[in-house]
């Protein structure tokens, strides 16, 4: 790694110190809570707002990475990309997971409707298996609730497993 | 006058400043800044410290380089490079400098040399139009066309824009600002594009056409036994203008 690597990875690491990012995919549902600050001078003030849509793709490296989410809002399709690592993004919640074959969803811009569904990502799906056995092993145990609660166990236990 | 530092440009990069808002930033690293020599107004007749930066093997460097490193008692630099500065600003010979020389917010000029582009024709070297793709125009689509004018003047005039090297000469970037200042990693973070190749040397010095802040030590932020001033410049910085002057 050379200084200007270390560097960067320093700097995500004050960046998420106090924030979770949960590992999503192209295809996954996600809010983004986006921090929004309105006037300027005494009456200035930030409030959060809850963007919600389908990820379509991810991009970049290091502390450059960030993601597209799309969604139809009032009958029009929006794109807003994110720098992963902003501080304007409050938190990054992944609300399901879909099953695509592809890294960038760039089709469902000419889609919509019943075309443009995504199907939920299955949880034995290989991508979303922890890779080491610990953690697979502990699996099962969360099994019994919904299918996206499970997927979001077993990611905190690969992420605990890992750190 | 203040000396500047002989610093390395390791790249861009981005930070995400206190508001959230994104900077495009280049990381330029000092490793091994020492003061090689010192010319002095009795001696040389203007005032300038010899800074050299990077290492050097011995059996690599020139016997006369040996000799001139071994007067100030340095290890041999890669590169070396004069400062001018004020009589009250000299700095001791073998004294290593900072990077907290800078102060976050203060505004630096950086002096490097452009990325070389060879021998080019005038549309990349002048953006010229060059000439029409059809219309009887043959083999000199890329020409620059007409030079001049007939019999008067009958010359072509100076500064004629033609085709010639590009880059590789050295180019200064004015007031680019300090976004942060490493101390631990001996990098300076300057908001903006730096000239040269990643790798390349650059001459980071004080802004000339903005005020120096008074925080700013004098003269200079040394490393080594300013120790303990080093961390109080980071608090506050202003404390350690006189700790350096008592030291020098």
């Amino acid at each position: 790694m050379n200084d200007l690597q270390k560097f960067e990875q320093e700097h995500i690491k004050k960046l998420i110190a106090e924030k979770k990012i949960p590992d999503f995919q192209p295809g996954d549902t996600v809010r983004v809570n986006v921090k929004i600050t309105e006037g300027s001078g005494k009456t200035e003030r930030t409030r959060i707002q809850a963007y919600e849509g389908v990820c379509i793709a991810r991009g970049g490296k290091s502390v450059h990475q960030n993601f597209t989410v799309r969604k139809i809002s009032y009958g029009e399709g929006v794109e807003r990309v994110f720098p992963l690592f902003s501080p304007s993004i409050e938190s990054i919640e992944l609300v399901r997971r879909g099953s695509v074959r592809r890294a960038k969803l760039y089709y469902l811009r000419d889609r919509s409707g019943k075309s443009a569904r995504i199907a939920e990502r299955a949880r034995d799906d290989k991508r979303n298996k922890p890779e080491d056995t610990s953690s697979e092993a502990a699996a099962p145990a969360a099994d019994a609730p919904k299918p996206e609660k499970a997927a979001k166990a077993e990611k905190t236990e690969k992420k605990a497993a890992a750190g | 006058m203040r000396t500047g530092l002989i610093a390395q440009k390791l790249g861009c990069s981005r930070v995400f400043d206190e508001n959230g808002k994104h900077v495009p930033v280049t990381l330029l690293k000092v490793d091994g800044c020492q003061v090689v020599a010192v010319q002095t107004e009795e001696k040389n007749g203007y005032t300038a410290v010899q800074l050299g930066a990077g290492a050097k093997k011995a059996k690599n460097a020139t016997k006369a380089e040996r000799g001139h490193f071994a007067k100030a008692k340095v290890e041999p630099k890669a590169k070396v490079a004069e400062f001018r500065v004020s009589p009250e600003n000299l700095i001791e010979v073998g004294s290593e400098l900072c990077v907290s020389h800078f102060v976050p917010g203060q505004y630096v000029d950086v002096v490097g040399t452009t990325i070389g582009k060879g021998y080019q024709g005038v549309m990349k070297r002048w953006n010229f139009g060059g000439l029409r793709a059809t219309h009887g125009v043959s083999i000199s689509h890329r020409s620059p066309g007409s030079t001049g004018q007939r019999q008067s003047p009958g010359r072509v005039f100076k500064n004629k824009k033609m085709a010639g090297q590009m880059g590789n000469v050295q180019r200064t970037m004015p007031n680019l600002r300090v976004v942060q200042v490493d101390t631990e990693m001996g990098l300076i973070l300057v908001e903006g594009n730096v000239p040269g190749h990643k790798g390349g040397w650059v001459m980071v010095k004080d802004a000339v056409k903005k005020e120096l802040p008074k925080d700013a030590p004098k003269p200079a932020g040394l490393k080594g036994k300013g120790k303990p001033a080093e961390a109080a410049a980071e608090e506050a910085p202003a404390a350690e203008a006189p700790a350096a002057e008592a030291q020098a």
